[in-house]
């Protein structure tokens, strides 16, 4: 690291405050995998196509490879491991897995990022609408076939909880 | 690859902003979301010296309607476009051209005016501003200026803010209610940057009737007066070719027939409306 440019920042990452000093031409993407030993956020292309770095920013899926980590000052940060105890995340790493929706797993990271923004946000996304809003993560290995079923798998099993009535949801709670 | 080195800074107002890239004799840039930038600067076609980052300027995001006219602030987000969260008065368009833009985790951090100031020919808002005849709002080092819709883009990645000069805002009239429009993207995958773009503008309340021939590696080619197109001409009549050649695209080229396809087929949505507002 070349000490021209070094700022200290803030930020929270996966729940914690951390105090790092960054260069400013530090993705987001490699001072976490650098600096937090955070190595669950996978980097592909570098240039925001692959979808591989996806994580989440103040809430909403973003690429970390074409992010500064110093734009993220100030920002809640959250990348895979810091959703090993969500229940939406879990509920997909289970169907990804029952579906056969990786092999390699290099792209299942930022695959994950984007799935938990569909079922959470497009409810009543239908195969087409979850194969469009998967263009943006690109799996080289085990195809698309298997991680849609996964999603649909999720979006299915929500809709259905989501259809008991409220009064039956109290009685099993 | 990794972004050579550079300083950054994020202030809160313009003029501190201006007054930070002032000084580098043109090797400073502003930046919003960084997801045209960041790729350019990861690939090393871009190497700014200095970063000021424009998104702790809450001016920056500040929209507002006032009568007919529309002004939305640079520093709004596609999704926040996509998403309805802004009232655009454009009817729609705006919106489904928002949902169009990259991907998601793109649209979540990427500008409306940091796409604008990009100038990516290919880009989406690019070509819907200049449907929308819209007026940009810049600031400077001496004061504010507008710049009207044939002025802003000089060329590919080339528009005409001077480098210590902010792009603030966009601002145009609202489509009327009984206003029709069209928006037809040819890629070859969702998300990637168009290879023909198409839209009209069908606002006969107002007197307005507006076409573009968009991703053309050249400023978007305004139709005026696009009635021809939409009212008379038969789409398989030399009256699009005469637009598509009076664009630069050579006859008989690949090019030629994707815009072509994209200008039909924009045109076409509006044939098929009978007169109902979309």
């Amino acid at each position: 690291m070349s000490d021209a440019f070094i700022m200290t920042i803030e930020l929270v990452v996966n729940q914690a405050t951390v105090a790092e000093r960054v260069e400013p031409r530090t993705s987001v993407a490699d001072f976490l995998r650098d600096q937090r030993m955070l190595c669950g956020t996978n980097i592909g292309c570098e240039q925001g196509v692959c979808g591989a770095c996806t994580i989440e920013v103040d809430g909403v899926p973003t690429r970390s490879c074409i992010t500064p980590a110093i734009s993220c000052a100030g920002s809640a940060v959250r990348t895979i491991e810091g959703f090993d105890d969500d229940a939406t995340m879990n509920e997909l790493r289970a169907a990804f897995t029952a579906e056969h929706a990786l092999q390699c797993g290099y792209c299942t990271p930022g695959m994950l990022m984007t799935a938990r923004d569909i079922v959470t946000r497009l409810p009543n996304a239908d195969d087409a609408r979850v194969r469009l809003e998967l263009s943006g993560n690109l799996c080289r290995c085990t195809g698309y076939v298997g991680i849609v079923r996964a999603i649909r798998r999720v979006l299915d099993a929500r809709r259905a909880r989501a259809a008991v009535p409220l009064a039956a949801d109290a009685a099993t709670a | 690859m990794k972004a050579a080195a550079y300083d950054y800074a994020r202030p809160l107002a313009c003029d501190e902003a201006i007054a930070l890239v002032a000084p580098t004799g043109g090797m400073g840039k502003f930046v919003s979301g960084s997801q045209s930038l960041g790729p350019m600067m990861n690939l090393r076609l871009a190497q700014p010296e200095m970063l000021v980052d424009l998104r702790g300027i809450a001016a920056l995001r500040a929209c507002r309607t006032e009568g007919e006219a529309v002004e939305l602030g640079a520093c709004i987000t596609h999704a926040e476009i996509e998403d309805g969260k802004i009232e655009t008065g454009t009817r729609g368009l705006m919106e489904y051209v928002a949902q169009g833009i990259a991907y998601r985790a793109v649209r979540n951090r990427g500008t409306l005016g940091g796409s604008l100031a990009h100038a990516d020919p290919a880009a989406d808002w690019i070509n819907t501003m200049c449907a929308l005849n819209a007026q940009y709002l810049v600031t400077g080092p001496t004061g504010a200026r507008v710049i009207e819709s044939g002025e802003w883009m000089a060329g590919a990645f080339t528009t005409a803010l001077e480098p210590d000069e902010i792009l603030t805002g966009v601002r145009f009239t609202r489509l009327s209610p009984t206003a029709r429009w069209s928006y037809y993207k040819f890629n070859r995958k969702p998300g990637e940057f168009a290879e023909a773009i198409a839209v009209f503008i069908d606002d006969a309340a107002r007197g307005v009737c507006r076409a573009v021939i968009g991703a053309i590696d050249a400023p978007p080619y305004a139709i005026d007066d696009a009635r021809g197109l939409l009212h008379d001409a038969d789409p398989g009549t030399s009256c699009f070719d005469a637009h598509l050649e009076a664009a630069g695209i050579e006859a008989g080229s690949y090019e030629h027939e994707v815009h072509r396809v994209a200008l039909v087929r924009a045109a076409g949505i509006i044939r098929n409306q009978n007169g109902n507002a979309s």
